[in-house]
């Protein structure tokens, strides 16, 4: 007889074949050469982890208790690797895509990376996964029980302590296998070839009994059939509510099993893999369910009492086969195990990255994600994350009692993940699919699990009085768990999951319909959704030929400078043991470059810099758009700096054009002051020179004693005119005049200058008007428009030299001005003169000693004032100057 | 013989003052008020003295002054420029054209007179 402690040596052999398997795989994808390790038939038996203990031992007690069900989990992948092949497919593409790594970070991705959603998706996941894991424990502990029970020498196992020591080797054994280095990577190509290499040791095992039974047991195909034929699985009847059900349930676990995730999805290389695996694993999964009706006939058959979960093991124990027990034994070890340590890998994933590391590194601060331990933390939060989970199933273990069918603990897993379907679903192929929406469904689709599946798998009085279970909480009977609003002929597995899934659905579509989803959701879940419209990378993380070491160097010199980039290439080139520049562009070199280019130009940048070099996964939108943001910022910046040269060199030519303002206006003050002393002077000598004259000469006549008063009294006007024309002009030019606006008729303005230059009516010069045109209403300072009409009947009196001096004032009005026109019939102002008459003492070379020059640039002063205009008027034949004001200020005589 | 002064100058005023003060003192004034032909009256009349204005109209009394002693025949004819610019600038200015001196505007009478007496006398 096998001793239980042989058999333990046993396993402890195995696995520490296990190991050296994964640990040869390790080395050989170090190495470099992981073509083999990519091959489909590994990615296709890794998938096996899908076949647990439940599987190996639990698939023949669920046909030994319920007939052809069983078949269900197995047609549940296989329908999905058949019929929903698209559906994976394009979870793959993201997955590859979007550096996935684990169920949790697909959903938070999709729906914009919501770490709120990583961490719900993953407390259910572990609380989903829980039960699961105290199978795989309860399926060991139980095998090992049936060996000791057959020790003659032993006592029997006390479950407890075995279940316990169990689980502290599977912790041990996950952690030498997931967190053995220190590289952190979501890849374990150890382990996926450890599980391969147990897929083929459970398939064997399986088989070896099956064959056994049939050709050893019964005697031969033809028998086997007959025995089957007369056992009550032959009266089962398809359930067709169960039938769907299960198998709809065991295929969507096969897709939201954190732990399928992680092999399908995360380890997954190309689509080449998944192609094989398409009719492979369905092929596998049927061998693997060939033998399971014909043990559990002969099991049902010999063994009626025993419990029908390890007919696997009873049956050959029974006829003394102890190495094909052994063997058996190995094959359910094997299936416990692998589904084990991927399960809580994949979970430790999921719980080192979405809870304790954003907790680690909001509690370290900003420096942390920069310091060197890191991997540290993220490898201690893996450990502690595996110790976590494995408890959990542990003590899940514990209180169900360990005595519940393999096959109903299994349901409860399978309906918990099951949550995720229309989430992930949804969300891959839905664009309107929002975070909230996603939220909102997890939720309720776990509450509703727990409340109905999960909290009544304890048992009545479990962690759920009988008196809830049947009669409500507080008595509401439509909330008794497994007969919510009141819906009590269904079984109780498809009433969880039909409630579960249909809320869960109908809460993710309403909640995403009538919530909006904020830009990056809006990103993800374009990018997701047509995953299959952009040409996806098919590696993951950096890998490069030697022949780009060059381009590498080219690209470091540029945005480092020559000497930097040289020195580091150096640098990595000697530690890699070569001479001259140019190193192995080793994943961690890449890296490494990529954190140098990073403090350079940006850490998208220098990730887009190196994947378009070293060839690795295609730049996402998301890298797109952390490009275009650093590349906003700076030019935003380089805009700013635009902007204020600009301004800048605006405020240079400013003060430039102020200066050169300034130089002008001091040479004209120099030159205006100049003119007001020649100006000033000019009267005040004739006044000094005539009034010593009358001084110093006793001799004088009367006459000429008058005359010379006179002379002096004329000087001392025109003096007194001079200055009151400065101070207007200063006035006017400061702005600093007052306009009286009054309304007066044009005619009454006209007179009134007339009158002033010709008192009395009479004088030289003829003035002729036509008085009907001058009908026009003016508002506007009529005491400065009249002194404007003066100056100008004046100059032409003063100046125009013809024999019979004549000025003619007309006056017009057109829709929006009214013009007076002054024109004489004197010889008129040259043309090169016109350009000055209207600047001060511009007086043009005459001797009449009266008027200072300053009369018409006073006129310009007053009109611009007033708002309109005076110019010199050419082609009059005469002296002609036009008076224009708007209309606004005119307004036709009432 | 009385001795002949042309004044050049453009205020009428200005010119009977000078005209009146200098007749007293026996000279014979003769007035020109155009710049342009002021150079062709000195030419004509030659006289023994000029009292020139710095500003007139047409031509100035500096250009009149360069042309008088660009001439070898009024290289010394004794020219008195009278401004109603006092400015120092002006002043160097007539001096080196060739001024034999420089009264500002308004002048003494007094002054005038003996200035145009010691010109006369050199």
């Amino acid at each position: 007889m096998t001793t239980l402690n042989s058999l333990v040596l046993v396993c402890l052999a195995y696995v520490a074949f296990l190991f050296a398997v994964a640990f040869a795989a390790e080395r050989a994808a170090v190495r470099g050469s992981r073509q083999w390790l990519r091959a489909p038939l590994i990615y296709t038996l890794s998938l096996s982890i899908y076949c647990t203990a439940w599987t190996f031992y639990g698939a023949v007690g669920y046909a030994a208790r319920s007939g052809m069900e069983f078949v269900t989990i197995y047609l549940g992948p296989s329908l999905v690797m058949f019929g929903w092949l698209w559906v994976l497919r394009k979870l793959v593409r993201i997955g590859r895509t979007h550096k996935v790594t684990s169920i949790a970070d697909l959903i938070s991705s999709r729906f914009g990376k919501s770490n709120t959603l990583a961490v719900l998706v993953t407390l259910v996941a572990v609380i989903g996964v829980t039960p699961y894991i105290a199978l795989q424990l309860q399926s060991v502990t139980l095998s090992l029980a049936i060996f000791a029970e057959l020790d003659p020498g032993g006592e029997p196992l006390n479950k407890g302590p075995a279940a316990f020591w169990i689980s502290f080797g599977l912790i041990l054994f996950t952690m030498l296998f997931g967190t053995r280095n220190l590289n952190a990577n979501e890849r374990q190509h150890g382990i996926v070839i450890a599980i391969a290499v147990e897929a083929v040791v459970k398939l064997v095992a399986l088989l070896a009994v099956g064959a056994f039974v049939v050709w050893g047991m019964a005697g031969g195909v033809g028998e086997m059939m007959q025995r089957i034929d007369q056992s009550s699985i032959a009266e089962w009847r398809v359930e067709r509510g169960r039938w769907a059900t299960v198998t709809f349930l065991a295929a969507a676990a096969f897709l939201c099993l954190p732990r399928m995730f992680q092999v399908l999805v995360v380890e997954n290389d190309d689509d080449r893999q998944l192609e094989t695996a398409s009719w492979l694993f369905p092929l596998y999964l049927f061998a693997m369910s060939l033998f399971v009706v014909p043990i559990a006939v002969m099991g049902l058959e010999m063994l009626p009492e025993s419990n029908p979960d390890l007919y696997v093991l009873t049956l050959p124990l029974l006829l003394e086969k102890d190495a094909l027990a052994v063997l058996a034994f190995l094959g359910g070890f094997s299936s416990a195990t692998s589904m084990v340590i991927v399960a809580s890998l994949a979970l430790a994933t999921m719980v080192s990255n979405h809870i304790v590391m954003p907790i680690w590194l909001s509690l370290h601060g900003e420096g942390a994600s920069v310091s060197g331990d890191v991997r540290h933390v993220v490898i201690t939060a893996r450990r502690l994350s595996i110790m976590f989970i494995i408890g959990l199933g542990y003590i899940y273990f514990r209180i169900s009692g360990g005595s519940a069918a393999l096959a109903s603990i299994g349901m409860i897993s399978f309906a918990g993940v099951a949550q995720f379907l229309p989430a992930m679903i949804g969300g891959i192929f839905w664009r309107g699919g929002t975070r909230a929406g996603a939220l909102a469904a997890v939720s309720v689709g776990f509450v509703i699990w727990v409340w109905t599946m999960l909290l009544p798998s304890f048992g009545a009085g479990g962690l759920l009085t009988p008196q809830v279970l049947a009669e409500g909480p507080w008595g509401i009977r439509a909330l008794r768990p497994q007969a919510l609003f009141g819906f009590e002929a269904l079984d109780s597995t498809v009433h969880a999951v039909w409630w579960s899934l249909s809320l869960n659905f109908l809460t993710f579509w309403c909640v995403s319909i009538f919530t909006f989803p904020r830009p990056l959701e809006r990103l993800q879940g374009a990018q997701m959704v047509n995953v299959f419209d952009r040409a996806g990378g098919t590696t993951r993380g950096w890998s490069a030929t030697a022949a780009q070491s060059e381009d590498l160097l080219i690209m470091a010199q540029r945005i480092l400078g020559p000497e930097e980039a040289r020195t580091l290439f150096r640098q990595e080139a000697s530690a890699q043991g070569y001479s001259g520049n140019l190193p192995d562009p080793s994943p961690e070199f890449l890296q490494k470059l990529e954190r140098e280019l990073a403090a350079a130009v940006g850490a998208a940048t220098a990730h887009a810099m190196i994947g378009q070099i070293a060839g690795g996964p295609g730049i996402s939108v998301e890298d797109l758009i952390a490009v275009a943001d650093e590349s906003a910022q700076i030019l935003e910046y380089s805009n700013q700096i635009e902007a204020k040269s600009a301004e800048l060199s605006r405020t240079a030519r400013q003060l430039k054009e102020a200066n050169t303002k300034l130089k002008k206006l001091s040479v004209q003050k120099d030159a205006f002051l100049s003119q007001i002393s020649h100006e000033l002077r000019t009267p005040m000598t004739s006044i000094r020179a005539f009034s010593e004259i009358l001084r110093d000469t006793d001799e004088l006549a009367v006459d000429e004693k008058t005359r010379f008063a006179s002379i002096i009294h004329d000087e001392a006007i025109r003096l007194t005119r001079l200055l009151d024309d400065l101070l207007d002009l200063s006035v006017l030019e400061n702005g600093q005049v007052t306009l009286n606006r009054q309304v007066g008729s044009l005619e009454t303005l006209l007179n009134r200058a007339v009158q002033t230059v010709q008192p009395g009516g009479d004088g030289p010069m003829k003035i002729i008007r036509r008085r009907i045109n001058e009908q026009v209403l003016l508002q506007t300072d009529l005491d400065r428009l009249t002194q404007v009409f003066i100056n100008l009947v004046s100059n032409a009196q003063k100046y125009c030299a013809a024999p019979n001096p004549r000025l003619t004032i007309q006056a017009n009005q057109t829709d929006t001005e009214v013009t007076i026109d002054f024109i004489d019939n004197g010889t008129g102002i040259s043309e090169a003169d016109q350009a000055l008459i209207f600047e001060k003492f511009s007086r043009l070379g005459d001797s009449d000693g009266s008027g200072a020059g300053l009369g018409l640039a006073i006129c310009a002063e007053i009109m611009e004032r007033l708002g309109g205009s005076i110019r010199y008027l050419p082609g009059t034949g005469g002296t002609g100057f036009r008076v224009t004001l708007p209309k606004v200020h005119a307004m036709a005589a009432q | 013989m009385r001795k002949h002064v042309l004044l050049v100058e453009d205020e009428a005023n200005i010119i009977e003052a000078v005209r009146f003060l200098l007749t007293r003192d026996g000279w014979h004034v003769e007035a020109h008020a155009d710049g342009n032909t002021a150079m062709a009256r000195i030419v004509e009349r030659q006289p023994d003295l000029v009292i020139l204005d710095l500003m007139l109209p047409g031509k100035s009394g500096l250009d009149i002054l360069r042309d008088l002693r660009g001439n070898p025949t009024f290289a010394e004819l004794p020219v008195l420029m009278l401004t109603a610019r006092g400015q120092e600038q002006d002043r160097d200015l007539a001096a080196q054209a060739g001024a034999s001196r420089f009264m500002t505007k308004p002048f003494s009478n007094v002054e005038v007179l003996e200035a145009v007496r010691e010109l006369a006398a050199q």
